[in-house]
């Protein structure tokens, strides 16, 4: 038997090229170990990307991969999914090849239900080009582009990726290896479309971007991890997140003495679309960054066990060309 | 009553009426019992773009020609010989298409001042003398239907829409054609609907029966077309986007292989996906994309995972796949394109021909990016012509596009059944062994190691063991498949993606003459759907003592080896095509051979007429000899 494969045994032969310090080498360490964590097959596992920094990402994976064209990725991993559907396929995109060029795409791969992991590195910039401003950047974004700042409203890739239908949504961040590794592992065993925004941090276009969430010093206080059947709490339990149903909105509240009973808190259900709508939609800096696992809907088939439906296995013949021809209407021309 | 038999022994009939009226399955079902009669034929439908254009107007008009013979038949025919109009809208449509003497059988019911507004005539033709040299038969047959379905239960509504059968029953008796087979179809095509079927099942024989019995019926004439001298065999009626489905089908079969199909409605593309999508037990399977790109898109993800990735489109949705097809090139993975050609440009003349996207095929895309392309000559060449691309595809590992037009796929002709046991299987380069080492570049190697003819890689698919990679769109290196920006590299790929496209001239027939001399004073050189046209008019020149020839080119990219040879034998070269030129632009641009352009661009098929003309009028005066003509015009 032979040893099981580390993290080590999934970088390939190739010099990564992303800039020193880019966020992207995070991904890449934490992706690596959980495919070794996973047991994944090298030889059954597919990672497949469009165009942008976090597109070359497969060039480093030492399993089959497929750097394709801009946004359309999860259209490239469709096709790959109906033709061989036990395949383990990795979509790899960012936020301007997903959800500006490829936005599409994405939205068309989701409601399908394919099942892939599609992550969404988020860096709220275009770096490959130069940084230019990106469909996630705020407003007022200054860039070579927006000299001025960006007028137009930013998408949150959730939220679309709500929109569209998506089973499987979840969050993490490029640095923080061990919850991101089990965020990944919780999408690769989702069976259908499992969609994960990484935020990412570019340092050459957009550095720190996060940091108001993201510093180890103000993590505790603007993070909150979500999960299942928990109460959502943050802060080291000194505060938590109440619904008011008044408004049909979410409270950050105090806990414990001088606050609310820690029953006033809501606890986290995974499967409730309306509750991953309000965690999706809290505003910064007044709430925390919902993180984790905060939408995944009760298991349903995934789009490539519909399309073979009936069938063992993907173009397996029950009829052959010659009947075929013959169907209909069929005259003799007798010799003579 | 004396049967007539045309001069010709064939004929052109064409029903004309509101894109509602079921013109269509009228001409499909006419076709039918002409292929069950043994004579040959050929069909044209011609219908708008519009699905339901307001009722009575001249842009609803959908028309259905059919040309049938006792002879080959090879076109729709020039002129309709019989028009049938379901009201005034369409006979104005069509009747500058009407030879003299031609008989038109109107509608009467329809043809009111109301109906006159619509389609903006002034005054009831019938009188003004604009049929004066047209033999008119006219006949109520809404009115007729009406009354022989009152009995199905049908709403008025419906009893209406059965007319089309009521003059389907007219003219099989015309035409002296068995009404069994229609009988069983409508039983069968009908048999969830009892009322629409009895209805339908009414007004067939009670058309049937006007024809053959009423006061009228001695100016309903009868025509009598036998069967055609035809091969023994087999024969289906089929449209190009039929065999076009079996071709892909049987492509898949013989390589034993799924084709996965993904495609984007458009038309006059979508017959084809239609088809494909009931053909799940041949081993095929439809995906329809959210876009064109998407679609093209999906089917490489397919053929990199080991399918056969087919896409397809019409021009304006081609245009949108070129990037991904770019990537099939560069990633060397096999996909067939096919491109059900229209009028442009932009969305231009959706449902009308053309053959304009012969630039597109060969040159359209960004950089040096050739592909291999190939055009199917008429609805059941269709079939082996996705045959054949398929080949191509998987041997030479690159995209192929196969040119058809919406004239093709919609066009119908009897085909002589194949038997797939003449069909060599479609190879492929076999995945290499893993290598037993531990240098990875021992394993890129194998996995490029291109086959020294085809220049084709093996075609490794994820999942198989051992042969991880990874591909992509940027310039590879030439051995390992690493990406590569050096300069001779790409200078050494760019090469080795022209040798390989120009390489599958060495697997195809070397080009033949159709018909008349290998050298000679005049070649008509043709492409795609032209085929029976121009068959039929070099046919008629050298009935005429012209020394014609007729060449009919199938692969235009590469071009066969011994073309710029043989066409350097004639003294002239004509080239009739549904474009500006295209086609006459590659011959020069390959062959440094200059022809004699024949480009109409109008939305309809070539007529006999125009091509003949234009070989009489091209044709070398010094090589004229004083033969006696000997016959007119044919169709």
């Amino acid at each position: 038997m032979t040893a099981p494969l580390t993290a080590k045994d999934f970088a390939t032969d190739q010099e990564v090229r992303w800039c020193p310090g880019c966020g992207d080498y995070a991904i890449l360490k934490a992706v690596q170990k959980t495919l070794a964590d996973i047991g994944a097959n090298p030889d059954e596992t597919v990672f497949v990307s469009g165009i942008g920094c976090s597109s070359r990402f497969p060039y480093y994976v030492k399993s089959y991969g497929f750097h394709t064209i801009h946004g359309r990725a999860p259209a490239f991993a469709t096709g790959l999914k109906l033709a061989n559907p036990d395949l383990d396929v990795w979509v790899v995109t960012g936020d301007g090849d997903g959800l500006s060029i490829g936005g599409n795409h994405l939205l068309h791969a989701l409601r399908r239900n394919v099942n892939v992991q599609v992550l969404l590195f988020n860096n709220e910039i275009y770096g490959l080009t130069k940084g230019q401003y990106s469909p996630t950047s705020r407003i007022g974004t200054r860039s070579p582009s927006s000299p001025k700042g960006s007028i137009d409203a930013p998408v949150s890739p959730c939220l679309f990726a709500l929109g569209a239908g998506a089973k499987f949504i979840a969050r993490g961040i490029d640095t923080d290896a061990k919850h991101l590794g089990e965020t990944l592992k919780a999408a690769h065993a989702f069976e259908g479309a499992a969609f994960v925004e990484i935020f990412q941090n570019c340092i050459v276009y957009n550095a720190d971007v996060f940091s108001s969430f993201t510093e180890k010093k103000v993590a505790d206080d603007a993070q909150i991890h979500v999960e299942h059947g928990k109460p959502l709490l943050f802060a080291k339990g000194a505060k938590g997140l109440r619904f008011n149903p008044q408004t049909f909105r979410l409270e950050v509240a105090a806990v414990g003495e001088g606050g609310v009973p820690q029953t006033d808190i809501l606890v986290h259900d995974e499967t409730n679309p309306a509750l991953a709508q309000l965690l999706l939609s809290m505003p910064q800096p007044d709430f925390p960054v919902a993180l984790g696992v905060i939408y995944r809907a009760p298991a349903a088939a995934a789009f490539e066990k519909g399309f073979w439906a009936g069938r063992a296995r993907p173009g397996e013949r029950a009829g052959r060309v010659a009947d075929a021809l013959r169907r209909g209407s069929v005259w003799t021309k007798k010799a003579g | 009553m004396t049967k007539i038999r045309p001069e010709h022994q064939s004929i052109v009939v064409r029903f004309a009426g509101d894109s509602g009226d079921g013109v269509q399955l009228l001409g499909a079902q006419f076709a039918e019992s002409t292929a069950l009669a043994g004579a040959d034929f050929a069909t044209f439908p011609d219908f708008p773009a519009e699905i339901r254009a307001p009722v009575g107007t001249t842009f609803g008009v959908s028309a259905f020609q059919i040309n049938l013979g006792a002879r080959r038949i090879a076109t729709a025919g020039d002129a309709p010989d019989v028009l049938v109009a379901f009201n005034p809208a369409a006979l104005k449509v069509n009747l500058p298409l009407l030879p003299k003497g031609a008989l038109v059988i109107l509608n009467t019911d329809e043809f009111n001042e109301r109906n006159f507004a619509k389609a903006n005539i002034r005054a009831d033709p019938r009188e003004t003398g604009a049929l004066a040299d047209y033999q008119v038969i006219e006949i109520p047959i809404k009115a007729l239907t009406l009354e022989a379905v009152k009995d199905s239960g049908l709403s008025r509504r419906d009893a209406e829409r059965c007319k089309n059968f009521w003059a389907l029953g007219a003219i099989l008796w015309m035409f002296g054609r068995d009404r069994a087979p229609m009988e069983a179809w409508i039983n069968r095509k009908f048999a969830k609907a009892p009322d629409v079927l009895a209805g339908n099942l009414a007004a067939l024989h009670a058309g049937h029966a006007y024809a053959e019995t009423a006061e009228l019926s001695a100016e309903i004439p009868q025509f009598e077309i036998g069967a055609a001298p035809m091969s023994p065999g087999d024969y289906r009626s089929i449209t190009g986007a039929e065999a076009l489905a079996l071709g892909l089908a049987a492509a898949g079969e013989l390589a034993d292989k799924p084709v996965l199909f993904c495609s984007y409605p458009i038309t006059p593309a979508s017959p084809l996906l239609h088809h494909l999508s009931r053909m799940g037990d041949l081993g095929v399977a439809t995906f329809q994309a959210e876009d064109e790109i998407a679609a093209a898109c999906a089917a490489i993800g397919a053929s990199y995972g080991g399918a056969i990735g087919v896409t397809s489109s019409s021009g304006p949705g081609i245009a949108l796949k070129t990037e991904a097809i770019g990537l099939a090139i560069a990633a060397e993975l096999p996909l067939v394109v096919v491109n059900s050609q229209r009028g442009g440009p932009s969305t231009g003349l959706p449902t009308k021909t053309e053959q304009s996207d012969l630039y597109q095929a060969v040159y359209g895309r960004n950089a040096d990016a050739p592909v291999p392309v190939i055009a199917a000559a008429g609805p059941g060449d269709c079939f082996d012509a996705a045959i054949e691309a398929t080949r191509v595809a998987l041997r030479h590992m690159t995209p192929v596009f196969l040119l058809t037009d919406g004239y093709i796929a919609n066009a119908a002709g009897p085909w002589a059944i194949p038997d797939m046991a003449d069909y060599e299987p479609i190879l492929h380069n076999a995945p290499p062994q893993a290598p037993d080492s531990d240098d990875p570049a021992d394993l890129k190697r194998a996995i490029w190691a291109r086959d020294p003819e085809s220049l084709g890689r093996p075609w490794v698919a994820p999942g198989m063991k051992g042969l991880a990679h990874r591909i992509g769109g940027l310039e590879k290196d030439i051995e390992t498949g690493d990406i590569s920006y050096e300069a001779a590299n790409h200078q050494a790929m760019t090469e080795l993606r022209a040798r390989k496209v120009a390489s599958v001239a060495k697997f195809i027939r070397p080009q033949e003459v159709e018909q008349g001399p290998e050298r000679g004073p005049l070649a008509v050189v043709g492409w795609g759907s032209t085929h029976g046209v121009i068959w039929r008019a070099v046919e008629a020149a050298r009935k005429e003592g012209l020394d014609a020839a007729q060449i009919h080119l199938r692969w235009l990219n590469p071009l066969p080896d011994n073309l710029g040879a043989l066409l350097r034998g004639y003294e002239r070269v004509l080239l009739p095509e549904m474009n500006m030129g295209q086609c006459a632009t590659l011959l020069r641009d390959r062959l440094e051979i200059g022809v004699i352009p024949l480009n109409k661009v109008s939305g309809q098929p070539f007529k006999i007429a125009e091509i003949l003309d234009a070989i009489r009028a091209h044709y070398p005066a010094a090589a004229r000899t004083p033969k006696p003509a000997a016959v007119g015009a044919a169709q």
